[in-house]
């Protein structure tokens, strides 16, 4: 059946011209010149002061990408990304603020405009004061601020750029940088090694339940650049740590390049909880302007009882090219992947997860909404994988597919691939198989088949979205309602 | 950046020479379009895993060696095969009979078929210039697939077979393909199905050969139901343990075509069973269901591609795998449905029991959706066989194997009850009991 025009409506109410963070902000930059050589790679290791030795793997990394081939497996098409034609590094002029009143005051401005609060004490003050959240914001290629951190410190919580972070724990930088996403794993994961900017560094030391959420909120700001940021999160043994990320982009008419990488690791009895709401400017309804969001992201379960979980609520972006994994090295290790994901206008997503079972008694479950408006097209594409050695591995996973108006498209491309006879692996596509025992004690009680439907999923999508911190909850309150009749796989 | 380029491996090479030393022999026949197919397969080379419709089954890989097309056999030689040949054996029907690929006219009911239904050995048809020829191939997808255009290049024998309007044979058409020999050898036949307006007709197609005999069968099924016609087809593999069988079936339906199709496959070393279907007629009824048991060492691949493009389609598609020992079971399933396919109700399912540890099962469901009208599902499954289901029965006083047995005879059921023959559905049922006897 077709999707209600509730549903539609709502749709409608995210539309793209109603893209709020559109605005620009003026403001001084100072960049690296136009293009990527080996001397950009310098010059980028050198506004960071960085050690010889994150320079030699900068460089390593930047030698292999120019042997690396473009990936052209994903079901979007865009124009080519002329990499010789952005600047690879811009960061506001005035010189690195020790604090809050030295940050330049249109900086500020922007982020009160975008509803981050840096200031500590309107946190303070606020209406929750319980529900505090530490925040790193990044502009462009630098980190302007880091609140709370003092706070944090207390705990034994790191929490810094990551530039600082290569000076102030280098041993740790070194020891985790690229042990989950290695420099050779991908086209832009290799890119963003070479030049990645700035990004947070968590870690969060044994057994400590960190006090309060962590976030970061990346802004594009400058016209031509690319965005590289680099997010290292490290949970030690038994501890636990909820992080959210946020991101905006001024409206533009040319395409922007964002090519991050995030690496969690998640030790013994370690918990990381990652929460996005993307929210890149998607370009016009015409497809012109927006982000290409080339994003790798990828956690490591390395310890036994550790669990990693992904949650994402995707709306923004051009071009989605982003498959947060789960490597489920620990014995009865846990990862967890809930998406959803809106596409309207021209946008393309494809998206995704890959949840890799190497360990004992391994478990995961992938649930995953998406929805197309307009003429996009959105995909999700997962693989799921049990190595001979992950004895008792399970997984669970469900993908719905809404689709709204006949000019979008909608799109599945699950990898199930089981190497031993003890994991169970369930896939499913279909509303008809929500339960039908659900459905019939709801018909039971007098529900029509419609209401006892929408009664479950919206039970379900809630289920999800409970999943979202509740700073994020809001923007993605818009979603909640939105029901899955006329779902197809 | 650099570019790699696959260097040309053995066989095809060798494939490349026995098309030139070939083409001589070959018949007239522009209407198959022989040369482009050979272009193209020049073009792409044998596929490898890069190729993601070939990602779990690396054709360049297995295939080391460029085998000759084989001989059409001696009148006696193909007596002996035929003799002992065993699928769809015991039911009446009108049979048409292919050893190593090629038609034995002698072996086969040329005439004294069931009224409405005629058959034309493919080779007359080329010479004729047989305007049915220009039905083959009728899916646009399956002449972008290597096998199925390898299968055009090297074209041997088969025949074109057509059903006149209104007309209902009782009877089924068996098509026995019975491969024999010493030497290394491969096929190439070509089947042309013609279902004129409100006709019916039922097919089986039965594949086998010696055990330990290195062969490569590579069989084309074309269809074309018309309108409210219905086309029945069962299938089973059970080639010698040492070939690689390569299968394409290509249907197109008209409007309320109905198709009904099954494939059970025990045989070959490798297996690659391929359906296309271009679903381009209003209110079209398709099943498409598969059965696969493999033992060690076997890879048996089931790829299907249902391309709706009319309203109110309905497609059923189911497959069943059951692995014992060191085994690769691949399904990779596509529904697409355009724009105009509206109300399209189409649900593929994929399950797997792996009996043993060494086994592993590749599932790749895909779904591409352009209609917003539609209700779509897919599911996959895959484990091994429920523990609390064996303690049911042999709490009930049944031998663990026997319960097990029991297990997966009802699992691999479930892909075959659907098959409307009853001769057919029997024989089915036949073939998995006879899996699970030699199992042991």
């Amino acid at each position: 059946m077709p999707a209600v025009q509730e549903t539609i409506d709502r749709v409608r109410s995210i539309d793209l011209d109603q893209y709020k963070y559109g605005f620009e902000t003026t403001i001084e930059m100072e960049k690296s010149e136009k293009g990527i050589s080996e001397d950009v790679v310098r010059f980028i290791s050198a506004k960071k002061n960085e050690p010889e030795w994150l320079l030699e793997w900068r460089l390593d990394a930047y030698r292999r990408w120019l042997t690396m081939k473009e990936p052209e497996w994903a079901r979007v098409s865009y124009d080519k990304v002329d990499y010789n034609d952005i600047y690879y590094y811009a960061a506001p002029k005035r010189p690195a603020a020790m604090s809050l009143d030295e940050i330049d005051p249109e900086i500020l401005k922007t982020y009160e405009k975008l509803g981050i609060p840096l200031r500590e004490v309107e946190v303070l003050e606020g209406i929750a004061p319980e529900r505090r959240v530490a925040v790193d914001a990044v502009f462009d290629s630098v980190s302007v601020a880091t609140t709370f951190k003092k706070e944090l410190e207390k705990a034994g919580v790191i929490f810094m750029p990551i530039s600082e972070a290569v000076r102030e724990h280098p041993e740790l930088v070194k020891k985790y940088l690229c042990s989950v996403v290695p420099a050779t794993d991908n086209f832009f994961a290799t890119l963003n090694t070479a030049v990645f900017s700035d990004g947070s560094f968590v870690y969060i030391p044994p057994g400590v339940r960190c006090p309060m959420e962590l976030s970061t909120y990346f802004r594009i700001n400058e016209r031509d650049t690319g965005q590289f940021e680099r997010t290292l999160i490290i949970a030690d043994k038994g501890s636990y740590v909820s992080y959210l990320e946020g991101c905006t982009a001024p409206k533009r008419d040319d395409n922007q390049l964002h090519a991050a990488v995030v690496e969690l690791v998640a030790l013994d009895d370690a918990e990381i909880k990652y929460s996005t709401v993307q929210n890149w400017y998607p370009g016009d309804n015409d497809g012109k302007g927006g982000i290409y969001n080339f994003v790798t992201k990828r956690g490591d379960c390395r310890g036994d009882r550790s669990k990693i979980s992904w949650t994402q609520v995707e709306t923004g972006s051009a071009i989605t090219w982003k498959y947060p994994s789960c490597i489920l090295r620990g014995d009865d290790s846990r990862g967890e992947f809930y998406s959803i994901a809106v596409s309207n206008g021209m946008q393309q997503v494809d998206s995704g997860t890959k949840m890799i079972h190497l360990g004992k008694n391994t478990t995961s479950r992938i649930i995953s909404k998406g929805i197309s408006a307009g003429r996009s097209q959105n995909t999700y594409r997962g693989l799921v994988s049990a190595h001979k050695k992950a004895k008792g591995a399970r997984n669970f996973t469900n993908c719905d597919s809404l689709l709204i108006g006949d000019q979008c498209g909608a799109h599945t491309v699950p990898y199930i691939e089981s190497k031993n006879a003890s994991a169970v692996f369930e896939h499913e596509a279909t509303t008809s198989k929500i339960s039908e025992d659900q459905k019939f004690y709801c018909l039971q009680r007098g529900l029509s088949e419609e209401e006892a439907t929408a009664l479950i999923v919206n039970g379900f999508v809630r289920d999800v979205l409970q999943q979202l911190p509740m700073e994020f909850a809001v923007e993605a309150q818009k979603l909640i309602s939105i029901s899955l009749e006329g779902s197809v796989g | 950046m650099a570019e790699v380029k696959n260097l040309r491996t053995g066989a095809e090479t060798g494939l490349s020479a026995l098309f030139e030393s070939g083409r001589k022999s070959f018949a007239a026949e522009e209407a198959i379009g022989r040369e482009e197919a050979f272009k193209f397969f020049e073009a792409t080379g044998l596929p490898s895993r890069r190729v993601e419709a070939f990602k779990y089954t690396d054709l360049r890989a297995a295939i080391t060696d460029a085998a000759p097309p084989a001989e059409a056999p001696s009148a006696e030689a193909a007596r002996t095969a035929v003799a002992v040949a065993k699928g769809f054996a015991t039911i009446e029907a009108a049979r048409l009979t292919f050893v190593n690929g090629h038609l034995v006219r002698a072996l086969s009911d040329l005439s004294g078929l069931p009224e409405g239904v005629t058959v034309t050995p493919i080779n007359d048809a080329m010479g004729k210039g047989d305007a049915r020829l220009k039905r083959l191939a009728p899916v646009e997808q399956a002449r972008e697939n290597a096998i199925y255009q390898l299968n055009t290049a090297f074209l041997a024998d088969g025949v074109l077979i057509g059903v006149t309007a209104g007309a209902k044979p009782d009877l089924p058409l068996h098509m026995r393909f019975v491969n024999t020999g010493s030497e290394p050898f491969s096929t190439a036949t070509r089947v042309l199905v013609d279902l004129a307006d409100g006709a019916e007709l039922s097919v089986l197609e039965s594949h086998e050969g010696p055990d330990g005999l290195t062969y490569q069968p590579n069989d084309a099924l074309d269809v074309h139901i018309g309108k409210g016609s219905v086309f029945r087809h069962s299938r089973t593999n059970t080639e010698g343990s040492a070939a690689v069988a390569l299968s394409t079936i290509s249907v197109k339906l008209d409007d309320e075509a109905e198709l009904e199709t099954v494939a059970v496959v025990t045989g070959a070393v490798l297996s690659r069973h391929q359906i296309f279907l271009n679903i381009a007629g209003e209110n079209t009824k398709v099943v498409v269901n598969g059965a696969a048991m493999l033992r060690d060492g076997q890879l048996a691949d089931s790829t299907l591609l249902a391309d709706h493009a009319a309203v109110g389609g309905v497609g059923r598609e189911q497959f069943k795998t059951v692995i014992d020992g060191n085994a690769t079971g691949v399904f990779q399933g596509k529904i697409i449905v355009r724009q105009a396919a509206q109300q399209t109700d189409g649900k593929m399912k994929s399950d797997c029991l792996l009996l043993t540890d060494e086994g592993q099962m590749m599932n790749k469901p895909e779904l591409e959706i352009f209609a917003d009208d539609v209700a779509c599902g897919h599911g996959a499954t895959c484990g091994a066989p429920d523990e609390d289901l064996l303690f049911y029965l042999m709490a009930r006083g049944l031998p663990r194997p026997l319960a097990q047995s029991l297990l997966v005879q009802a699992f691999l059921g479930e892909a075959i009850e659907t098959v409307t023959h009853e001769g057919a559905r029997e024989a089915l049922i036949g073939e998995i009991d006879a899996w699970l006897h030699a199992r042991g």
